[in-house]
């Protein structure tokens, strides 16, 4: 794809309006914590489902000094990164990297990257649910009535129910948080290996459902508490194995089918994680 | 080493060229023009620019031939330019009892002022394939068709005004007068995010867009008992209404263009005993669209259910569950989302699936010892 401006239309495809609608939207959600704000999503021109709230997001935060990573499952190189990366790097000319530390924008679906985020960078968040308790209750009418007066039983009584049949709490991804002790809120679909990253993280984390028109927020040193309970404490996934291309085994790692005898491999989900470490190894 | 995840650029530009090759087919065969599609499948073109809320048969022509025929897709490509567009202001609300009518029906009087008109519609046709129309027809048939269309709408063209039937009830008081209710301002969907309950207004305009097959069920629903709003159509009608605009530098309203729209209105289960009288329901769709007008009709009438008082027993009556799921960009992209990679999410899954087996193994293990 050229890099060029796309005639007809402005920069960074939105109009100057509609970015400062949602940008009044992320203000109040930075405002308040974890509470989703309404906003008036616009159709975008990749579908639903693709990270059309993400997109809206940062094509309302990016400027031209601003460098931009993209990723999706950790990885900068999966189809989607790579077609959100070119969207932008066409319509706000904008400089890209897959480096996290050079990044000051990174948009993301499914991950938070290895490397610790710093102050000044904004992560912002494919979101497809925003709704931590909409599998529990379907409304959204009674929904927004059960984060209004903090009635978030359901929550823990479902908690409860995986340890009595499990012995466990049985969910591995969209692992819901507290945040700053006031609301549930849905991580998006990463994994809760990701959890603790949110917590007090020195960036600011955007979260854009484009199809649900909502936005909510994360600002910088801010408490984010995954739901447990005292005698099943929060814990993260861990691997038996270690990266097989860069040998780390403290990153979230991936699986990959190599034949059809059950032979398989592990390996980072962060592409930019595993190549800097095979850097280093190598010395250069 | 694994580099299957590598060189998505390139797949993706490969992906671009394998569908421009495939949209156009055999060379050999003539490239379809915009005009072709306009004007010989012009239902597809009305689909497209009803649920994609912008009424410019050439560019739903376009997005048509572009999305090689799949409508949704189509209709996807005209809402994402049309969300570009400038809003120059409102137009003031078409009449409709001044359409030039094309069709016009009603299924409650045996006759009504202005008449029964059935005008061109699939509704008496044997559907019995048309070998005609398999090869080129002659040049003949094709003028033959003409001119006997021609002196059918010599008819047409001597019409006197019509009254829409709903109207005459109206003026008995013995249906509901139509009244803008609270929402007097009417929102903007595109503009605004839903909110619920939701006005009538926004109910009009989210069924307005929605997907033709889910208001098709939706309706239907209803008439096998799931919320049944005995409905009656009172009037069908299709043709060309005026848009007129009032530009604030002249202050008077001044014609901008023709529509063709379809409109049905029904008369549905009355409420009341000594004042009774029956209520509405009421569809509109762009160009001619009357399987979805009717449909939408049935469920803006099922989704009154709360206001006029009845039992919410059936999903059409559910405001939520139809507003939420009746957008077929929002369910088209949001279904087919599953097919982006979700390694993540199922790598963790793996692991609790793994970690419970293994739970139980030890378990088991430790009970036998």
């Amino acid at each position: 794809m050229n890099a060029e401006a796309m005639p007809g239309y402005n920069y960074a495809y939105l109009d100057e309006q509609t970015k400062g609608m949602i940008r009044r939207a992320i203000l109040k959600a930075v405002a308040i914590p974890g509470y989703q704000v309404p906003f008036g999503s616009r159709e975008m021109p990749l579908p639903y489902g693709w990270g059309t709230g993400g997109i809206q997001i940062t094509a309302s935060i990016i400027g031209p000094d601003d460098v931009l990573k993209v990723i999706d499952q950790g990885a900068d190189d999966t189809t989607n990164a790579v077609s959100i990366r070119s969207f932008f790097a066409r319509t706000a000319q904008v400089a890209t990297t897959t480096t996290t530390e050079e990044a000051t924008v990174i948009q993301t679906r499914h991950r938070i990257p290895e490397a610790p985020l710093k102050s000044g960078q904004i992560l912002v968040y494919q979101v497809p649910i925003p709704e931590p308790l909409r599998f529990m209750e379907p409304s959204e009418s009674e929904t927004r009535t059960m984060h209004a007066l903090e009635e978030y039983g359901v929550m823990h009584v479902k908690l409860y129910e995986d340890i009595a049949e499990h012995g466990r709490i049985a969910t591995s991804y969209n692992y819901p948080v507290k945040v700053e002790d006031r609301y549930i809120m849905c991580p998006s679909p990463i994994p809760k290996f990701d959890n603790p990253k949110m917590d007090n993280c020195q960036a600011l984390q955007l979260f854009g459902a484009g199809r649900e028109k909502r936005i909510y927020a994360i600002p910088p040193h801010t408490r984010v508490k995954s739901l447990d309970f005292e005698d099943h404490p929060f814990e993260i996934q861990s691997w038996d194995e270690a990266c097989s291309i860069c040998g780390s085994r403290k990153s979230f790692l991936d699986e990959i089918i190599t034949d059809d005898h059950g032979g398989r491999m592990f390996v980072c989900s962060d592409s930019d994680f595993c190549a800097r470490r095979v850097r280093e190894q190598e010395g250069t | 080493m694994y580099v299957a995840v590598k060189g998505g650029e390139k797949a993706i530009a490969a992906a671009h060229r394998m569908l421009a090759r495939e949209r156009r087919g055999d060379e050999s065969v003539p490239e379809l023009s915009l005009e072709q599609i306009r004007e010989q499948l012009s239902l597809s073109v009305d689909r497209v620019m009803s649920e994609g809320s912008l009424y410019d048969p050439h560019l739903a022509a376009l997005a048509v031939k572009q999305a090689r025929g799949d409508l949704m897709e189509a209709i996807f490509l005209l809402r994402a330019y049309r969300t570009t567009l400038p809003r120059f202001g409102y137009a003031l609300p078409v009449d409709t009892s001044r359409m030039h009518i094309r069709r016009r029906i009603s299924a409650t009087f045996k006759d009504v002022p202005g008449g029964q008109i059935l005008g061109p519609t699939f509704d008496y046709t044997h559907r019995l394939l048309d070998w005609d129309l398999s090869g080129h027809r002659s040049a003949e048939k094709d003028a033959d068709a003409l001119v006997s269309g021609e002196m059918d709408g010599a008819v047409e063209a001597t019409q006197e005004a019509m009254p829409r039937v709903l109207d005459v009830l109206g003026r008995e008081g013995i249906i509901e007068s139509e009244t803008s209710g609270p929402d007097s301002e009417p929102g903007d969907l595109t503009r605004e995010p839903l909110t619920l309950p939701a006005g009538r207004s926004m109910r009009l305009q989210n069924l307005a867009r929605a997907d033709e097959g889910f208001l098709l069920a939706m309706g239907y629903s209803t008439q096998r008992g799931f919320g049944n709003s005995h409905p009656f159509v009172g009037e069908i009608r299709m043709g060309e209404v005026e848009v007129e605009f009032t530009p604030e530098e002249l202050g008077f309203p001044v014609t901008i263009g023709e529509i063709t729209l379809t409109e049905c209105e029904t008369v549905n289960q009355f409420i009341g005993s000594g004042d009774a009288r029956f209520t509405r329901g009421y569809g509109l769709t762009f160009g001619q669209g009357e399987r979805k007008a009717m449909s939408m009709a049935l469920v803006d009438r099922s989704l009154r259910a709360g206001e006029l008082g009845e039992e919410v027993r059936g999903p059409a009556q559910d405001g939520e569950f139809v507003l939420y799921h009746s957008d077929n960009v929002e369910a088209s992209g949001f279904v087919q989302h599953l097919k982006l990679p979700h390694y993540v999410d199922f790598q963790s899954e793996l692991a609790l699936v793994r970690g419970l087996r293994r739970d139980s193994t030890d378990k088991e293990e430790s009970h036998e010892r």
